[in-house]
């Protein structure tokens, strides 16, 4: 097994860490791996059972109609607890469960990962606290009512911007204090080895379904497969099993933000594309591409969705970018919202605002591009985002949107 | 191997180490406070150059990086703090592989290291660089001549010690325990633990983590530590001075007063290391 990508991945953390790491690894070698004490046969029943899987695969027939080719939804917004997240963290709190740890924590930014290690955790009887960006706190309420809900501790992140990077780095810092009992559920496929390959593992099961249910109604591979990229789990988990298809081409949509510039003197890059602006850095336990500045201070990032909003990317994406098998994409925060609007009228499916990019991008593809059949994974619901939605639809201008003029408040509060 | 000035700091007494970060609030002022800890009797002096994810960090000094990165502090900013400093101390940098890997080249981290020697730096801590990825950085340490400190966990298991220690010049930095707070018993005993552990290193072991008194100083070398280090009880009095409104005179002189009664535990409990192998 190896611990790099290329030149990405490696391990960069405290050595206070390095022992969870080597017992990790053992772990994910020993239960994942090898299915050791039937752990993949309970993840798989849990996941069936609790999580709602299999998710469909929808042919979406106004998108099919609108670009020429046959558009297939893979719907994790179905999943239990409304995303892709649920697949990770299910199998981290049962593997966490598996290596006798009694605590829990997470970081989130939209909340969807937060949400999902909370079920988790509630559903095995496992104490949990999520470190969240005190500014994803104010814009992920409905998130953050639904962690506690599940009896999870939240606890704000006031350093820096407050979003997910500091929230990382600050469940980092915890998890360095009480690595002894305590195991660190990783949200995407970013940090130190071996979270990515495991991360990697349990979100490979969108790919899984998507081979064999199209198969099952065309008999075929897809052309093109498009997932949108943050930290890029759901990107990985959908690419999975076609990275050998050289067929196959593979499309990873990033946030273009308000604009792929950098203001190098401020520190701050308007977007959250670090696949296609990042250079290599270290960041949060791996080597990857990062948005930085000459110096190699992390740059603070911008999405209009919280859940791309992160100055990192997973090491293996970054590889595969690196070497030509996956290609990425950016779409910008107004193409975005209209994607988030569009999917929501012709196909009556309301995206999270991460998934928007990759409906956005559609309109922007070129027919060659999308081939006879494209596969995008609907990542997650938009109910979370709905808020942000409303807001940022009036300042954006958007196509495709509704008459907002009867939900404008002049004077009103919005968060009643 | 000939023994570094690092080293040869641990030889008459046990060694005071005390920790501040570089440009914390400001270039000026840090510059005094430096000097005003060597004046109190430190033998080696750690300058944390700032990375705006410090994830080894407790909130004490993650503060500190952020008031130092508002004032502008950079990698070159940080060599000419170096430079600026009078003080005749062995000096030890303290950052993330981060900011080393980007001053460097395609051929690796050796530019940063020639500068930081050039500039005076004797010896680099980076608390995310485990051993496993540290040989690019330890081949250019070992090209000029500057020590590579690695740090000893209270989870860093048997197998993992004797490579840590092979890797290590300078001093070993033994993390006393996993959290930024604790009862001191608890300090004592795994110190002990620790330092046990330890025997048979030619390295001196300086031991770091939560200690802010001349008593905790003097009971840390009363169990056998060659060393102490001190961060967050320094970097506290500088906030207060920056929180406080304070002159920059005042709070120098509140850091040397620390200091020698740092020292002074360290005195009163120690005893030449020459006697302590």
């Amino acid at each position: 097994m190896s611990e790099t990508f290329g030149r990405y991945g490696g391990q960069y953390v405290p050595e206070a860490l390095m022992p969870a790491l080597e017992e990790l690894t053992d772990a994910y070698r020993r239960y994942v791996l090898d299915n050791e004490d039937g752990f993949m046969d309970e993840f798989r029943e849990r996941l069936r059972t609790f999580g709602g899987r299999p998710t469909p695969l929808q042919h979406a027939e106004k998108l099919s109609e609108r670009y020429g080719t046959s558009v297939y939804l893979k719907r994790e917004d179905l999943v239990h607890g409304g995303a892709h997240k649920l697949n990770n963290a299910l199998g981290q709190v049962l593997l966490a469960k598996y290596m006798g740890k009694e605590r829990i924590i997470a970081e989130t930014g939209a909340g969807q990962h937060g949400t999902a290690t909370a079920m988790a955790a509630a559903h095995l009887d496992m104490p949990c606290e999520i470190y969240m960006g005190r500014t994803d706190t104010n814009r992920q309420r409905p998130n953050v009512f639904r962690m506690r809900l599940n009896d999870a501790e939240v606890t704000p992140v006031d350093v820096g911007r407050g979003t997910l990077k500091e929230a990382i780095s600050q469940a980092l810092r915890d998890w360095a204090h009480s690595v002894e009992t305590t195991h660190y559920v990783i949200g995407s496929v970013v940090g130190p080895h071996p979270f990515p390959q495991l991360v990697d593992e349990f979100q490979a099961v969108i790919s899984a379904e998507i081979r064999e249910q199209l198969h099952e109604q065309t008999g075929t591979l897809p052309n093109s497969v498009v997932a949108c990229a943050g930290g890029g789990s759901n990107a990985m988990g959908t690419f999975h099993h076609f990275v050998d298809e050289e067929s196959v081409d593979l499309y990873a949509i990033e946030a273009g933000g308000s604009s792929l510039d950098v203001d190098e003197e401020r520190g701050v890059a308007p977007n959250s594309a670090s696949l296609t602006t990042g250079t290599e850095g270290v960041l949060h336990g791996a080597r990857t591409r990062v948005l930085q500045d000459s110096d190699g201070q992390i740059m603070e990032s911008h999405s209009v969705s919280a859940g791309l909003d992160y100055a990192g990317v997973g090491p293996e994406l970054a590889h595969l970018v690196e070497t030509g098998r996956v290609t990425p994409e950016s779409v910008d925060d107004r193409t975005a919202l209209a994607g988030f609007h569009r999917l929501s009228q012709a196909e009556g499916i309301i995206p999270a605002l991460e998934t928007a990019h990759a409906v956005g991008w559609l309109e922007e593809a070129t027919p060659e591009q999308l081939g006879e059949q494209v596969v995008l994974t609907v990542s997650g619901r938009g109910d979370k985002d709905l808020e942000t939605v409303l807001e940022e639809t009036a300042t954006h201008d958007v196509p495709a949107a509704p008459e907002m003029d009867v939900f404008s408040t002049t004077g009103g509060d919005r968060n009643e | 191997m000939s023994e570094s000035d690092i080293t040869a700091a641990f030889e008459d007494r046990p060694a005071f180490v005390p920790y501040l970060t570089a440009g914390d609030p400001t270039f000026e002022s840090s510059i005094e406070y430096v000097e005003a800890l060597a004046r109190g009797g430190a033998d080696v002096i750690e300058l944390g150059l700032p990375f705006s994810e410090p994830i080894a960090e407790g909130p004490t000094i993650q503060q500190a990086i952020v008031r130092s990165l508002e004032s502008g502090m950079t990698p070159e900013r940080f060599f000419e703090f170096v430079e600026t400093l009078g003080v005749d101390v062995p000096l030890v940098c303290m950052t993330y592989y981060n900011l080393i890997y980007q001053y460097g080249d395609a051929e690796g981290p050796r530019p940063f290291v020639e500068r930081a020697a050039a500039a005076g730096i004797d010896g680099l801590i980076v608390p995310d660089l485990p051993v496993e990825e540290a040989t690019p950085l330890r081949t250019a340490c070992d090209a000029h001549g500057v020590d590579l400190i690695f740090i000893v966990a209270p989870t860093t298991t048997d197998e993992r010690l004797t490579p840590l220690l092979e890797h290590s010049s300078g001093y070993v930095y033994v993390q006393a325990r996993l959290g930024v707070t604790g009862a001191r018993s608890d300090v004592s005993d795994r110190t002990s633990y620790s330092l046990d552990r330890l025997e048979g290193s030619d390295l001196p072991a300086a031991v770091g983590f939560g200690i802010s008194t001349g008593e905790q100083a003097g009971e840390i070398v009363a169990a056998g530590a060659d060393g102490i280090i001190v961060g967050s009880a320094l970097v506290d009095i500088v906030a207060e001075g920056y929180e406080d409104d304070l002159t920059t005179e005042e709070t120098a002189e509140r850091l040397e007063a620390k200091a020698r009664e740092l020292t002074t535990g360290i005195i009163e409990q120690g005893r030449p290391r020459s006697e302590r192998l």
